[in-house]
């Protein structure tokens, strides 16, 4: 037995249609506030001083300058600064290991672990004195030894043995073997760069004590983990900490766990007895937040002289901090994409004295999925056949590396109609062969591929006798549109007028539990806001058969019909206004509340299905024949999500994936100095994200399929849309130019 | 200085910045900070009609000009049209993607020149994302962004 899931509200007014974002108009005219725009009279504003070795321990530290300067209040360093309690992992919580960014207790210590590192914080009355006095800081250090150049340490690499919550080897057959014994094969090298999410909102933190009650505005992904840091940390009970986040400015992963800004802000306010603003600045994010780990990843392919695959062997290495670090899921691709008999999959790390990686928009997949899809095609290119229809002849019937069941698998429909759509029968398969004047025009494909998951949190749902809903969960809203999401459902469960529902969420006064990561918060809530509005209508039922006079008096839930704010049968019936009015009641409330035995159906689940995000990304490029310049010209990408809640966000989140893996594939690189282990492109003038003038037109479509294993038959989609794309452009540039680009991004230089 | 039509009298040191100026000490909150540099677009506002990065303005600077922020040009039928066509998502780049946008349609409307103009200028698709470029969303809306534009720019 499975767990299954309603695949539908009781109505579907809302559900699916492209309703506008509820935000829109707050966002839109500057009412939205984020973290660093929260107003208090006394405010103070702190600034990092940043380590300038990659490890040492620091001898001196000199503020005298510092302080000179007028409106500084306090300059905390590890000689004066009050301590935080040391970060901890407990066994009852392991996914808590993961709350905090890095394992330092900043300020505590005089041991410095990267370049970067915070060593001291400037409190001043004003933004402008604090910066400026954190900039006369004078720490001496003691060097010690630090290995920071990953390709150097490459050879040192130790095996993975887990992937964050994943497997992350698997051996089936013998692959080498049949790679050898392979009539035809490719074995293929590449490398990828670190990344930083670059959310255009630098992390901030605005924290006010009371006594020992603490009220803190934060930019984060999940506010359940910021509370519960903070209470460690700080050593006061959670219900003394309000953690408000009702807009963030961009995530993408590096807003998850809590990083030194946030516990430093909050110590400076501790230490002043100030409510105190720390707003990092650009290079203060690449110095504090993790960013995505650098890899190296070899892919073998064999293959018999139809396409058949014999062998796919896929191995990595990657990084992780001395100090902290996520482990990626770099082959997870390669377990679920090709029915190969004989598959060899293997994760290395090495530890770096860098600060810690830490997810990223599809952490492992993203950049597993490159490599991958790269070689799948340079095999196409070895056997002379459509890289569609390669892909085509060796697409499972169940998952390759254990024979687990899909939960649904469209991926062959979502090729269909991509090429249908994208024209692929226009390509002419030879290299270079397409022109348009000075621009040698490529087509490329690549599969997309994202783990689906739900977890277990809290909702309520409240019916006002005014015929008003409230959903209430502290979810974050990082630009998914989580408020519109779930009133379109509220909305259709209860048959109630979208303008009806209010959403509250961003607070940790609310139903807590929910998370943006993983791609698994929308589907998380759904799953509770579904459940509370279920409930809220038997008790709703419940009030109205306890009066004479109710119409619904002998029903059943199961006869009525939610709609016109109430219950009906028929003609007859009545809104859930009357019945709270009549009761005397001024609301009614249900709340959700999972728990940890909340996982149970999940995990089981994945014991016996396979359940993911998949899609087929096409991608057309123009290759300038004598610069080498990469241009995206065109992109057509088809999904395969599950139930498609709004059409409108749903598209948005995808082009949004396919837009931050265009900058994967042509332009983004984090650079480390292999020296000194600073990175020194720490600002968006010289990282380069995709600007307006790099994204064509991105047109996707979706097959709207409900997953029956998943709430509502919803699929999260925040990250899939990233996968695949580094691929399809360099699988383009491959078919435009004859080359093949393994190294990211695909710059100019390397087309030479 | 004028700010969104209203005389604000301020007093502040002459390396304080137009954005610190505008977000610190008035409460103007609408121009946000991405990148402090220049480099993100995300503090755009008018001045005297004209879009700059007020995080590379000095306030003093401005002391005699007019100043717009996305608080002062509401109600713009370009933000329902970002609504309508789902031109942002976490909403942090949007204030200045609105008021760079409604500059620009000034400028084209002027007959300025892009780097991608031939000849006499046409708000084609790649005339806007060339001229919005200095304009950064890291949610990649870009496309909703530009049918924005498009559409309120007939």
């Amino acid at each position: 037995m499975t767990t299954t899931y309603a695949e539908r509200t009781a109505t579907e007014k809302y559900v699916g249609r492209p309703v506008d974002r509820l935000d829109g108009p707050a966002k839109t005219t500057g009412e939205a506030r984020y973290a660093a725009e929260h107003r208090y009279p006394d405010l103070a504003y702190a600034a990092l001083v940043h380590a300038t070795v990659a490890r040492g321990r620091i001898t001196a530290i000199d503020t005298a300058a510092a302080r000179a300067v007028p409106g500084v209040i306090e300059v905390l360093t590890h000689e004066n600064a009050p301590a935080m309690k040391p970060f901890k992992v407990s066994l009852l919580d392991p996914l808590g290991a993961m709350a905090s960014g890095t394992s330092v207790n900043y300020l505590a210590t005089d041991e410095v672990h990267w370049n970067g590192q915070p060593v001291a914080v400037v409190v001043a009355e004003t933004h402008e004195a604090a910066r400026h006095a954190a900039s006369l800081v004078r720490p001496a250090y003691q060097e010690l030894p630090a290995v920071v150049d990953f390709s150097a340490e490459e050879p040192n690499a130790t095996p993975q043995k887990r992937s964050m919550l994943l497997e992350s080897e698997a051996d089936k057959g013998d692959a080498k073997a049949a790679l050898a014994a392979a009539p035809v094969s490719v074995d293929l090298r590449f490398t990828t760069p670190p990344h930083n999410h670059n959310a255009i909102e630098p992390h901030a933190t605005t924290a006010a004590w009371n006594g020992d009650h603490l009220t803190v505005h934060e930019a984060t992904q999940g506010i359940p983990w910021v509370r519960k840091q903070l209470a460690l940390r700080f050593g006061v009970p959670e219900r003394n900490i309000r953690v408000l986040s009702p807009f963030v400015g961009g995530g993408f992963g590096g807003k998850g766990p809590i990083w030194a800004g946030t516990l430093l802000a909050v110590l400076a306010a501790r230490a002043t007895g100030r409510p105190v603003r720390l707003a990092l600045t650009r290079a203060g994010v690449y110095h504090t937040v993790g960013g995505r780990t650098p890899s190296t990843q070899r892919v073998a392919l064999g293959a018999d002289e139809d396409g058949r695959l014999t062998a796919l062997i896929h191995t990595s290495v990657a990084r992780t901090g001395r100090v902290g670090g996520w482990q990626e899921q770099i082959t997870s691709a390669s377990r679920h994409l090709y029915a190969a008999p004989n598959i060899h999959l293997r994760q290395h790390l090495v530890q770096l004295d860098l600060l810690p990686n830490t997810p990223m928009r599809a952490p492992g997949e993203s950049i597993g999925s490159f490599a991958l899809e790269s070689a799948v095609d340079e095999l196409a290119w070895e056997l002379g056949m459509d890289p569609i229809e390669l892909r085509m002849r060796n697409e499972p019937e169940r998952n390759p590396v254990d024979g687990k069941r899909f939960a649904r698998r469209f991926l062959r429909e979502a090729y269909a109609l991509g090429a249908e759509r994208f024209g692929w029968k226009e390509r002419d398969p030879r290299p270079g062969a397409m022109r348009d004047g000075r621009w040698l025009v490529g087509m490329g494909v690549a599969t997309a591929y994202h783990p689906a998951m739900h977890m277990p949190v809290s909702a309520a749902v409240r019916l006002s006798a005014d015929g008003g809903v409230v959903v209430r969960c502290a979810m974050a809203e990082i630009g998914v549109g989580a408020a519109t999401v779930q009133a379109q459902i509220a909305a259709d469960e209860l048959g109630v007028p979208l303008e009806a529902v209010r959403v509250e969420s961003g607070d940790s006064e609310l139903p807590l539990g929910a998370m943006a990561g993983g791609s698994t918060q929308t589907a998380s809530v759904a799953a509770s806001v579904l459940a509370a509005c279920r409930k809220l209508k038997q008790s709703a039922l419940a009030l109205a058969r306890r009066s004479p006079d109710s119409p619904l008096r002998g029903r059943r839930l199961s006869d009525l019909e939610a709609r016109d704010g109430g219950l009906f049968r028929g003609g007859s019936g009545e809104t859930y206004a009357a019945i709270l009015t009549r009761a005397g009641r001024d609301h009614l409330e249900s709340e959700i509340k999972p728990g940890m035995l909340g996982l149970v159906g999940p995990l089981r689940d994945r014991m016996r299905w396979v359940k993911a995000a998949c899609g087929a990304q096409f991608c057309e490029v123009r290759v300038d024949r004598d610069t080498g310049e990469v241009r995206v010209s065109r992109w057509l990408g088809v999904f395969d999500v599950g139930r498609v809640i709004n059409a409108k966000l749903v598209a948005s989140q995808l082009r949004g994936g396919i837009v931050m893996g265009i900058g994967l594939a042509l332009s983004e690189e984090t650079l480390i100095d292999p020296r000194t282990g600073r990175i020194v492109n720490a600002s968006l003038g010289e990282y380069h994200v995709p600007v307006h003038a790099d994204i064509p037109r991105i047109d996707v479509h979706w097959l709207d399929e409900p997953d029956p294993t998943m709430p509502l038959g919803l699929v999260g989609v925040g990250e899939v849309g990233i996968t695949g794309v580094g691929a399809a452009v360099a699988n383009a540039v491959r078919h435009a130019t004859g080359r093949r680009i393994a190294d990211l991004p695909i710059t100019l230089d390397k087309l030479l | 200085m004028r700010v969104n039509g209203v005389e604000e009298k301020l007093d502040v040191e002459p390396w304080v910045s137009l954005l610190d100026a505008l977000r610190e000490r008035l409460g103007v909150t609408g121009p946000k900070k991405g990148c402090d540099q220049g480099a993100c677009g995300a503090c755009t506002v008018l001045a005297d009609g004209m879009r700059i990065n007020a995080c590379l303005a000095l306030a003093v600077q401005y002391a005699d000009k007019e100043i717009t922020t996305i608080e002062g040009v509401t109600p713009h039928p370009l933000q329902e049209a970002f609504v309508r066509h789902d031109g942002f998502q976490c909403g942090y780049c949007t204030p200045g993607q609105i008021c760079s946008a409604i500059a620009m349609l000034d400028e084209y409307a002027a007959g300025m020149p892009s780097a991608v103009s031939d000849g006499a200028p046409q708000l084609t698709e790649a005339e806007i994302r060339e001229r919005m470029s200095g304009n950064l969303c890291r949610c990649g809306a870009y496309n909703g962004i530009v049918d924005a534009i498009k559409e309120v720019a007939g």
